[in-house]
């Protein structure tokens, strides 16, 4: 059987992957699918110790996990369109109107 | 045929969440069958929706208030219905009901009066009291998760104009990263005590049955990232001004309190009640924290012209105040925030109103010069004002002041002097940009006319409340403070 | 008991190398020569009437929004269906309460017009 550690480890690096393309991306879509790939990431994680716990928790969260991040998509995938009526670009660099 | 035994439903203990949620339903329902009269039994306008929701929130705080008393732990041990949460929610609630109270007209004002407005922020505030009420990392992310998606759409209702919907994407991307971090660290606390039931997780540790110590050392930090985002804490602030200010200013007034409020009702359940048995390994993590948000939030703030960008550093540095309560870890800590937030509620939502009620269609005011003089033409207003920035301050008597004396007392009781100190430097720092507001307002000469005010009695009837509940808790802090004390988490 | 996996180590180096070295060798030794009719996406077909680069309208993204909310809220009917007998009444009341908020949404977003295309 695969061991505990290796799926720890699949999932640390996805979401490493995750992160590092939430900071180097530009593109809104991008980062938000960097984003999903966090979260899908800690559902590994999740699912894994759930396994290996033999505990049901864990499943359960996977499933609160998943709903949440497809209403979060939703309301993301909105509010990328409102901006782009407003000013046609999907570059994070370009909406810059608030200064930082 | 074995059935499965389903635990305990008991709906008293989340009658409030009930009773905002359909009453949220019912305001978006009500409103598609508004163009529609004759489906609906009876005759109803667009202009009552707001009322419907300011009911429900008034219901759903009454029925906070009846929580008082003994414990409750409902659906399994994953509702916690105890004092400090019913507290948080009477915060909750209040903080609702007068952003209610000031949206009504200023919604209209900006051509922004769809009802869906008023379901949010009822939804909103189920999802904050499910944070408060939890007691399970599952309710923690659930509550948050109906909170934030909502405050994503708010903050981006006024969507013909730029900046809101700039402002929404920055809190949705940056809230959403934040929500990775969160669960990643609720992930690997899961499999480092085998539970995401936070007293489970505490016997866990007590009971030294750990799986791996370096996984609930890890989660632990990464929580500390997830939570410190929501709460605006300092190196995770950087979205707060921009959405402050982008933001329509009544939703502002509406995440700069209870959202805020959630997330520390939120941090001192999960940290205090799960992670109270190795409270030596965050504790120094939440002290550099907290004496960097108070430290950046001031300085910041004194160097902004724009009153809703200074009132968004004024809101960092608030943050810092309360994590100071954290660190603490103690009784007084514990009835220092619930006390804190409440006036805090009051101030806050004030101050935000007066600037709401200086402001109109095109051309909101909002750089600080544009105070200059105000006192010379409203002088209530400007009075009113002043008050709630003597009160942000903390200036006595007011309740800002009682809030911070508590706040610093816990934490040199607890024997963090170093901390104390630096907030009451800050202190210092923070009157110097909320006394200059005062300032402009009574002896700078105005410059520019100031426009006769147009108040509605709603609006009026929410400075009231502000302005009373800030000066009341001032003076007759014992009360509340009675109250606060027995809702304590210790 | 790696033995057992030489032979399939000896197919992925010789089909891995036949590949780069095809793709090589067509590279280096094919002619390159480039006019329109060749550089477009079906070579032997028709014309493209329009290019498949244009912006869509924004009318697919509400419906994928609205897809992705009804469809993942199914998930949960999926364990409820496995246990339906076992959870008896209770579940089915439960799950009723789950669908008719879903169904709220439902009506919402009909009424709304956001399901008519035009």
């Amino acid at each position: 059987m695969v061991p505990l550690t290796h799926y720890l480890l699949v999932s640390a690096i996805l979401f490493s992957l995750g992160v590092a393309g939430v900071m180097l991306r530009r593109n809104v879509i991008m980062i938000f699918m960097s984003i999903e790939l966090m979260l899908n990431a800690v559902n590994l994680t999740f699912v894994a110790f759930s396994k290996f716990l033999n505990n049901l928790d864990g499943h359960i969260f996977t499933f609160m996990v998943m709903t949440v991040a497809a209403a979060e998509a939703a309301v993301g995938l909105a509010i990328v369109i409102a901006i782009f009526r407003n000013k046609p670009t999907a570059n994070v660099d370009e909406i810059n109107l608030l200064k930082l | 045929m074995e059935m499965i035994q389903t635990p305990e439903i008991n709906l008293s203990a989340i009658c409030h969440i009930l009773t905002l949620c359909v009453t949220g339903l019912l305001i978006l329902v009500l409103d598609l069958f508004i163009n529609d009269q004759k489906l609906l039994p009876f005759k109803i306008d667009k202009k009552l929706l707001p009322y419907v929701a300011l009911g429900g929130v008034i219901l759903a705080g009454i029925s906070s208030m009846n929580d008082f008393g003994p414990a409750v732990y409902a659906f399994n041990n994953t509702i916690a219905a105890d004092n400090f949460a019913a507290f948080f929610n009477v915060i909750f609630c209040i903080g609702t009901a007068l952003t209610i109270m000031i949206s009504i007209n200023y919604m209209e004002q900006e051509d922004l009066n769809h009802s869906e407005y008023y379901a949010l922020l009822l939804f909103a505030t189920a999802g904050m009291m499910l944070m408060a009420l939890a007691a399970s990392l599952i309710t923690v992310f659930l509550g948050l998760e109906l909170m934030s998606i909502s405050l994503y759409i708010l903050a981006g209702f006024n969507r013909a104009k730029v900046e809101s919907t700039e402002s929404a994407l920055k809190y949705f991307l940056l809230g959403a990263f934040a929500t990775g971090f969160l669960l990643y660290g609720m992930a690997l606390i899961y499999g480092a005590t085998g539970s995401t039931n936070l007293k489970e997780i505490a016997a866990a540790i007590k009971g030294d049955t750990l799986n791996s110590a370096t996984l609930l050392y890890l989660g632990t930090g990464l929580m500390v990232i997830g939570l410190g985002f929501k709460v605006a804490s300092v190196p995770f602030h950087m979205w707060t001004p921009d959405v402050y200010e982008g933001a329509p200013t009544a939703i502002t007034a509406f995440m700069s309190v209870g959202p805020k409020a959630a997330g520390f009702a939120a941090f001192f359940r999960v940290f205090l009640v799960g992670l109270g048995g190795i409270t030596d390994h965050w504790v120094s993590l939440i002290w550099v924290i907290a004496a960097l948000t108070m430290t950046v939030g001031n300085l910041t703030a004194l160097a902004q012209t724009n009153i809703k960008r200074m009132l968004a550093y004024s809101s960092i540095s608030h943050a810092g105040y309360v994590l100071v309560a954290l660190v603490a870890a103690n009784e007084i800590g514990s009835t220092a925030v619930l006390y804190y937030m409440l006036a805090y509620a009051f101030m806050n939502i004030g101050a935000f109103t007066v600037v709401i009620v200086l402001g109109k269609k095109g051309e909101e005011n909002l750089n600080l010069e544009d105070y200059s003089g105000l006192a010379s033409r409203h002088p209530l207003l400007g009075f009113t004002m002043a008050v709630f920035m003597f009160s942000l301050a903390g200036i006595p008597p007011l309740a800002g002041f009682f809030g911070k004396f508590y706040i610093f007392s816990a934490a040199i009781k607890a024997g963090y002097v170093g901390l104390a100190v630096i907030g009451l430097l800050n202190s210092v720092v923070a009157v110097f940009y909320y006394l200059r507001i005062t300032v402009l307002i009574y002896i700078k000469d105005p410059v520019r006319e100031f426009p006769p005010l147009s108040i509605s009695p709603f609006t009026l009837a929410a400075l009231v409340i502000a302005v009373i509940g800030t000066i009341q808790l001032g003076i007759f802090p014992s009360w509340i403070l009675e109250i606060a004390q027995s809702s304590s988490l210790f | 008991m790696l033995n057992q996996y030489l032979g399939v180590l000896i197919l992925l180096v010789l089909a891995t190398g036949t590949a780069v070295g095809m793709l090589t060798l067509t590279s280096l030794l094919g002619p390159k020569k480039s006019f329109p009719d060749k550089m477009e996406p079906f070579e032997c077909g028709k014309k493209p009437i329009v290019s498949p680069r244009q912006r869509f309208s924004v009318k697919f993204y509400l419906t994928a929004v609205l897809f992705i909310l009804f469809d993942i809220e199914a998930v949960f009917l999926y364990p409820w269906a496995i246990l339906f007998k076992k959870l008896g009444w209770f579940g089915f009341v439960e799950m009723l309460l789950f669908i008719v908020v879903l169904g709220i949404g439902l009506v919402y977003v009909w009424k709304k017009g956001a399901l008519k295309w035009e």
